[in-house]
C-alpha cells in the first residue's frame, strides 16, 4: 500500500453557527498531485489550513505525515511547505536574501539559486521584492515554499490573479515539482487547473465532499451522454427524428450514448439531400459542466 | 538558537537601513527637535529638576532627544513595523516555518535597541560637539548602560504589547502614537517645566518615561542616581511581557 501522507477522517470545522467544513474525509498518498477544487467559501482555505496547522478542528481528526498538525510541532514545520493564498514578505529585501532567509530556517534547505530557477525569478535574483509584479511576487511565494526542500507542498489557490501565460508557466513548475517526487495539496478554482495538475481531484461545495476521483472520470464523467447540436442551412425538408430538440436559432440539440452512430446518420442524412450544416459540434461533458453540476452552478468569482 | 537570532538580527537589519522611511524618521527627528528646541529657547542655563545643579538647556534637551530616540527605535518602531508584518502575513507566514516564534521576536527586539543606542549614541556626541552638552561630574558608564538596556527592553515590550491591540494597518500609527506623544509632554522630554501641577508629576511618576531620561541625565553627568528609575521601567517590562504574551496575534485581522 502506498505511504499516506495526508488523511483525514470526518473533519468538521464550524464558526459560531457557520459550519464550514461539515465532515470530509480524504487521503493523499506520497507523491500524489491532489486537488481539492470548489466555489469561493466552500470550505477549501479552512481545510488547508487546518492541515497546516493554523487553525484547530472542531471534530474528527487530521493527520499530515504522521503528525497532528494543530500541535505546530518543530519536525513536521521542517518537512512541509506553504503557499498561503496571501502573505507578504518583508518589501526591501531582494528575491535572493528573501529565498535564503526562508531556506535558512530548514535543515537541509535547497540551493538557494537552484530554488530561484525552478521558479523563473533568474533575472529578478537581485531585485528588491517591492518592485516585483504581482505574479512574479506569487512565484516568490511558491520559491520560499521550495527553500526547505519539503517532502509535502501546500498550494492554496497558486494561480489566482494569473493572466494565462503565467498560469501556464505555474502549471509547468508544479509538474516540475511531481517529477521531483513531492507530494502536492492544491485548492483552486479553475477545472482546468485540476485537470492538467491533479491525479485525484475532489469537488467541494458547502463543506462537502460532492464528488472525488481522477480529473478524466469525476463522477461518471467518462460515461455521460455526448452532446450533439446541428443547424442544417435554410430550406432543408425535416431532418430524421433522432430525439433532438430546438437549441435556439434554429439549432437542433440532442444527446446520446452513441456519438458515432447519430453523427454517421446525421451527416448521412445532410449529403443525401444535399445540404449543408452550417453548425455542427460533438461536444463531451468537461470537466467545468461536472463542477458546475455539483455545485450547483455557484462557482464563484475570483 | 543564538545562530538562528544573528542570522534573523542580519536580515532585519539589512531590510531597516534598506527602508528610507523608517530609517529617515527614527533617525533625524531626534536630532532635528535637539536643534529646534536648542534654538529657540536659547543656550541659557536650567536648574536640573530635583537638583540645585544648574545646567545649560541644551544639555537638558540632549538627554531628553536621545531618550525620545530610545523610544522611538524601540516602542514606535517595534509596534508600527509588527502590526504591518502581521497584516501583511508575513507574521502567517513565519507560524508555517519552523523559525521559533521567540528567536524571530528577539532578533526583532534585539535590533530595535540596537537602533536605539546608535541613536542614543549619535545625540549624546552631537550634543557635545555642538552644544558642549555636559558638565564637569563623572558620568558612571555602567549606571548608563544599565539604564539603556533596562529602557529599551522596558520600550520595546510596552511596543509588542500594544501591536497586539492595534486591530489594522491603518490604525497602527495614530494609535501607537496617541499613546507616546501626551506622554513625552507631560514627561518633560518636549518640554522643561519648572513647577508642573501635582497630577502632572504623577503621571511622570507612573508611568516609565520620565524614569528613563531622568535615569540617562543622573549616569551620565554624575548627579544622584534613583534606583526607583529603573525599578519602575523593569516592572512595566514584565507587565508589557505579560500582556504581550497573552495578546500578540500573528494572523492578519482581515
Amino acid at each position: 500500500m502506498a505511504e499516506r501522507v495526508i488523511e483525514i477522517e470526518g473533519l468538521h470545522k464550524s464558526y459560531g453557527d457557520f459550519e464550514a467544513v461539515g465532515g470530509i474525509n480524504v487521503h493523499v498518498d506520497r507523491g500524489e498531485v491532489f486537488a481539492l477544487l470548489g466555489p469561493n467559501g466552500a470550505g477549501k482555505t479552512t481545510t488547508t489550513e487546518i492541515l497546516e496547522g493554523y487553525r484547530q478542528p472542531s471534530a474528527g481528526t487530521v493527520q499530515v505525515l504522521g503528525f497532528d498538525p494543530a500541535k505546530g510541532e518543530h519536525a513536521l514545520k521542517q518537512r512541509i511547505g506553504i503557499v498561503l493564498q496571501s502573505t507578504g514578505v518583508d518589501p526591501f529585501l531582494t528575491v535572493r536574501e528573501t529565498v535564503e532567509m526562508y531556506g535558512g530556517y530548514y535543515p537541509n534547505p535547497r540551493p538557494t539559486d537552484e530554488v530561484i530557477d525552478v521558479v523563473g525569478l533568474s533575472e529578478k535574483r537581485d531585485e528588491r521584492v517591492r518592485r516585483l509584479s504581482g505574479g512574479q511576487q506569487r512565484r516568490l511565494d511558491v520559491a520560499i515554499a521550495l527553500a526547505g526542500d519539503p517532502e509535502l507542498l501546500f498550494l492554496d489557490e497558486p494561480t489566482t490573479g494569473f493572466d494565462p501565460s503565467a498560469r501556464r508557466n505555474a502549471w509547468e513548475m508544479v509538474k516540475n515539482l511531481v517529477s521531483l517526487g513531492k507530494t502536492v495539496w492544491l485548492t483552486t478554482h479553475f477545472m482546468d487547473e485540476a485537470q492538467y495538475l491533479a491525479d485525484r481531484v475532489a469537488v467541494i461545495a458547502k463543506g462537502v465532499i460532492v464528488a472525488e476521483g481522477p480529473p478524466s472520470s469525476l463522477a461518471g464523467r467518462d460515461q455521460m451522454q455526448t452532446t450533439i447540436r446541428f443547424r442544417p442551412a435554410a430550406g432543408a425538408p425535416a431532418p430524421p427524428e433522432l430525439g433532438q430538440v430546438p437549441d435556439g436559432n434554429g439549432v437542433l440539440r440532442l444527446s446520446t450514448n452513441q456519438p458515432t452512430k447519430i453523427a454517421h446518420e446525421i451527416t448521412g442524412w445532410a449529403l443525401e439531400h444535399g445540404i449543408d450544416l452550417d453548425v455542427f459540434e460533438i461536444t463531451r461533458p468537461s470537466l467545468e459542466d461536472v463542477y458546475l453540476e455539483l455545485t450547483g452552478g455557484e462557482e464563484g468569482s475570483p | 538558537m543564538i545562530r538562528e537570532v544573528a542570522r534573523q538580527f542580519r536580515f532585519t537589519n539589512k531590510a531597516f537601513w534598506r527602508n528610507p522611511a523608517s530609517a529617515f524618521f527614527t533617525f533625524i527627528f531626534p536630532l532635528l527637535f535637539l536643534v529646534i528646541f536648542t534654538a529657540l529657547l536659547g543656550n541659557s542655563t536650567t536648574t536640573l529638576p530635583g537638583t540645585a545643579v544648574e545646567i545649560k538647556t541644551s544639555t537638558y534637551y540632549v538627554f531628553s532627544m536621545a531618550a525620545f530616540g530610545l523610544i522611538s527605535a524601540c516602542y514606535t518602531n517595534i509596534a508600527i513595523s509588527v502590526v504591518f508584518a502581521r497584516e501583511q502575513g508575513v507574521l502567517k507566514r513565519l507560524r508555517g516555518t519552523p523559525l521559533p516564534a521567540r528567536s524571530y521576536l528577539t532578533a526583532r527586539v534585539l535590533h530595535a535597541s540596537f537602533v536605539g543606542f546608535l541613536l542614543v549614541a549619535i545625540t549624546v556626541v552631537f550634543g557635545r560637539l555642538v552644544y558642549q552638552a555636559r558638565i564637569p561630574g563623572a558620568t558612571d558608564a555602567l549606571l548608563f548602560i544599565l539604564t539603556l538596556l533596562v529602557g529599551a527592553g522596558c520600550f520595546a515590550a510596552i511596543g509588542l504589547a500594544v501591536s497586539g491591540i492595534v486591530p489594522n494597518e491603518d490604525a497602527g500609527p495614530p494609535i501607537v502614537n496617541a499613546i507616546i506623544l501626551p506622554l513625552l509632554f507631560l514627561s518633560g522630554i518636549f518640554i522643561a517645566s519648572d513647577n508642573p501641577p501635582g497630577w502632572v508629576n504623577f503621571i511622570g511618576k507612573v508611568f516609565p518615561v520620565k524614569h528613563l531620561v531622568d535615569a540617562m541625565r543622573a549616569s551620565y553627568l554624575g548627579v544622584p542616581f534613583h534606583w526607583s528609575d529603573i525599578l519602575v521601567m523593569a516592572i512595566w517590562l514584565l507587565a508589557a511581557v505579560v500582556v504581550a504574551a497573552r495578546r500578540f496575534k500573528w494572523e492578519p485581522a482581515r
